[in-house]
């Protein structure tokens, strides 16, 4: 139960609201470079599955490892949360809101976690910013503010916030849902550049030709249990399990 | 006798040291306000529970007594502890105490009010809680309230006119000192509300300033 060959394993993962059990013993591993998508009906725990993962929810049962690490580890409080801080420098994260700071530039927003946690001196972290702007394409705007930009640069610079952590995991949350639809194809324009660099991604997502065209793996969970996973063109085409159809059914209807 | 406004030159040096004094323990008082707002706001939401007892208490003393007593106790009770300060500090911390903890409360609920995703992206690029309040969580929660920290200040500007009772020579007192002399209380009267009247406009334009220069950053 202790040594971890996998780059990112969820073993036997339970979490609770109180009375309500929102994850029910799930376990999936992912290896280095994979990209696997979540999909499944609201409510079923894919956010919250997501946000176990770098501790931002903790579980009330079950472990999380990434690359031989225990994420989760039993530490005292205080040993814990410089365990954790350290963890996250690990795991990038995008979420659906984006979540960018108002109050800082661009790229501000790109090198504050660099400077304070890493130790980056200005022009350091400035180099580092501009190099990560320009790969999401989004270097013309380096000193713009959160506010004057759309819903698709505001993602981009995101994930270029993420990036700049050298991350050995992203997670991205519905990156697309809040966004008008003309906007989401830059998005996931640059989640495609990642993977085609290999970056480790764990993708929540209601997009299924965008799972079907990046992932290796998808996994349709339901009430919080994985119902059913595989490659994509199983899963899509010729999934085994009821519910698994029933909502991709529904979605395409919803789609049209 | 009538009013005549022709002696006021004669005077105008005396009521303008007062209008630097009122300025400047004006300026020192809002600047303590608004520092010791943050920290208060900042005790009274997460510091452990031995610390946030005895700071309620001096959350309600400058909050449920009179600012005339609390410069009294400031400048002659702490005397008697050994802590003999001039008029004008002792009128300075007054106020800026006094404003600070009125200041916190606006600053607390700013701070509860700012979207949680913020803390939690912060938290999952790696800073610590203390660094996510004090990079993203306190400098949002700070842009929000300064128009009502700004009607703050203007409400510090008119109580400055309290530390004259420890005798600070400030706007009011001046006024008064002329008209001891001279025995127009209208006329010096009328001149020191205007001087109020010029400095609280400019307060309003710096505060306008601030407000438009952090638009953009909201
Ligand atoms: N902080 C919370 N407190 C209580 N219940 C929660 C909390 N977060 C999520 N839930 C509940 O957990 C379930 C799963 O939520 P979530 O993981 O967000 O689902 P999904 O992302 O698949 O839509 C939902 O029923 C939701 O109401
Ligand atoms: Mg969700």
């Amino acid at each position: 139960m202790t040594e971890q060959t996998d780059f990112v394993q969820i073993r036997h993962a339970q979490k609770s609201f109180g009375e309500l059990e929102v994850l029910k013993d799930i376990s999936l591993s992912v290896d280095r470079g994979q990209i696997v998508a979540i999909i499944g009906p609201s409510g079923s725990g894919k956010s919250t599955l997501l946000r176990a993962i770098n501790d931002l929810d903790a579980l009330t049962g079950g472990e999380i490892w990434l690359d031989g690490t225990r994420v989760n580890k039993d530490l005292p409080h205080r040993q814990y949360e410089k365990h954790i801080n350290e963890m996250r420098q690990q795991i990038g994260m995008v979420f659906q809101h984006f979540n960018l700071f108002p109050h800082l530039t661009v790229r501000e927003n790109v090198t504050m976690a660099p400077m304070l946690l890493k130790g980056l001196s200005k022009d350091e972290a400035n180099a580092l910013a501009e190099e990560q702007l320009d790969h999401v394409g989004m270097l013309e705007r380096i000193d713009y503010y959160p506010s004057q930009l759309s819903g698709g640069q505001k993602q981009r610079v995101a994930i270029a916030r993420a990036l700049a952590m050298k991350p050995k995991l992203m997670l991205f949350d519905e990156a697309t849902s809040a966004l008008d639809p003309e906007l989401v194809d830059e998005v996931n324009q640059v989640m495609k550049t990642l993977a085609e660099e290999h970056m480790t991604m764990i993708i929540v997502t209601h997009e299924m030709d965008f799972a079907a065209a990046v992932c290796d793996r998808v996994l349709f969970m339901d009430k919080g249990v994985v119902v059913e996973e595989g490659p994509p063109e199983v899963i899509f085409k010729k999934p085994t399990q009821e519910r698994t159809r029933e909502f991709l059914r529904k979605h395409i209807e919803g789609a049209k | 006798m009538g009013l005549d406004f022709s002696i006021i030159p004669k005077y105008m040096d005396v009521i303008l040291l007062g209008c630097a004094w009122t300025i400047g323990i004006t300026v020192a008082a809002a600047l303590l306000s608004f520092v010791g707002g943050i920290i208060f706001a900042v005790i009274a939401l997460y510091a452990p529970w031995i610390v946030r007892q005895p700071f309620r208490l001096i959350e309600w003393l400058f909050m449920g007594t009179p600012l005339l007593l609390q410069l009294f106790l400031i400048y002659f009770g702490l005397v008697q502890i050994g802590i003999d300060l001039p008029a004008f500090v002792a009128g300075i911390i007054g106020l800026g105490l006094h404003f600070a903890v009125y200041n916190s409360e606006l600053i607390q609920t700013a701070i509860l009010a700012v979207d949680k995703g913020q803390m939690e992206a912060a938290r999952t690029l790696g800073l610590s809680r203390a660094q996510a309040l004090r990079k993203v969580v306190i400098p949002q929660a700070v842009r929000a309230v300064i128009p009502p920290i700004g009607n703050n200040m203007i409400a510090l500007l008119k109580d400055s006119a309290l530390v004259s009772v420890i005798g600070v020579s400030e706007l009011t007192l001046s006024a008064q000192r002329v008209i001891g002399k001279t025995y127009r209380p209208f006329e010096f009267y009328m001149l020191a509300a205007a001087c109020y009247y010029v400095i609280n406009l400019c307060m309003e334009w710096v505060q306008r300033k601030i407000e438009r220069r952090i638009s953009i950053s909201r």
